[in-house]
């Protein structure tokens, strides 16, 4: 690691957040729900390739790390984005800057591989 | 890592190992470009004032194209280039949207490497619902992101 390189400091409940993302099944929740509105579990088990109870689990733990809400639509539930969490354009333009220094990682891992492979 | 992050623009640089004009030919030569980001570009050479375009090569994200304008390009110093951040449906258009600009900048370090910054600018003017729109398609970035931070955090 260089000496600019900066570690976030510790933070336990944004651990658990990236804990509770760190699940393909779980982010692609997440996707579906941050194009808005409410989608009820049938909804988003048939946007994914896993069971309603598979995809009642993950809502759990989505739940108890505060991204998602659900909303009483009748006697239906709804599952929605909880907005605080990931919604705002500061956060998107957080979200913009780890992709950029994901994409530096992979540059750096790139150039940093030794001779030139590519021909 | 440096970050800083305020509501129109977003900076990051990172130091690498290598000559400087290793880490140019990574970024001028759009083939080596693709590969790091992720991008299958069919055009051969960034040129000021010309189209890039190209596809998103990530996993699940293969309907999305990449289409930026370049700026500017300065031999080893500078490659600038207009988009919409982040890659693009085909479904949506974009002209009504003001882009932002992405401009890569090199420099010598004192250990004989190279630091690369990133300044992505212009984002006052776009939207917000348009902001969070490329997060939600690139959530390819959180994925290795996410990894990373639960390796280290231990989950």
């Amino acid at each position: 690691m260089s000496a600019s390189r900066k570690t976030p400091a510790p933070d336990a409940r944004l651990a658990e957040v990236f804990a509770a993302l760190g699940d393909p099944v779980r982010l692609r929740l997440v996707t579906l729900l941050c194009a808005g509105g409410l989608l009820s579990i049938a909804q988003l088990t048939s946007a994914t390739s896993i069971s309603r109870q598979g995809v009642t689990k993950h809502l759990a733990v989505l739940l108890d790390a505060g991204l998602v809400r659900d909303v009483k639509l009748g006697r239906e539930r709804r599952w929605q984005l909880a907005p605080e969490r990931i919604d705002d354009a500061r956060r998107s333009l957080d979200a913009i800057g780890r992709q950029w220094e994901a994409a530096l990682g992979r540059l750096k891992e790139f150039v940093e591989a030794g001779p030139d492979l590519s021909g | 890592m440096n970050a800083s992050t305020g509501t129109d623009r977003i900076e990051r640089s990172i130091d690498m190992k290598a000559p400087r004009a290793r880490v140019w030919r990574a970024l001028a030569d759009t083939g080596e470009f693709g590969r790091w980001f992720g991008v299958s570009l069919a055009t051969p050479a960034f040129v000021p004032g010309e189209w890039v375009r190209g596809h998103i090569t990530h996993p699940g994200y293969e309907h999305l194209q990449f289409e930026a304008r370049v700026h500017r390009v300065e031999a080893e110093r500078l490659l600038s280039f207009h988009w919409h951040p982040y890659g693009i449906d085909p479904e949506v258009d974009y002209t009504q949207e003001e882009p932002t600009l992405v401009t890569f900048t090199l420099e010598d370090t004192a250990d004989g490497g190279t630091r690369l910054r990133v300044v992505e600018s212009g984002f006052d003017k776009v939207p917000a619902a348009r902001r969070e729109e490329a997060f939600r398609m690139n959530s390819q970035g959180w994925d290795a992101q996410v990894g990373n931070i639960a390796r280290h955090v231990g989950v």
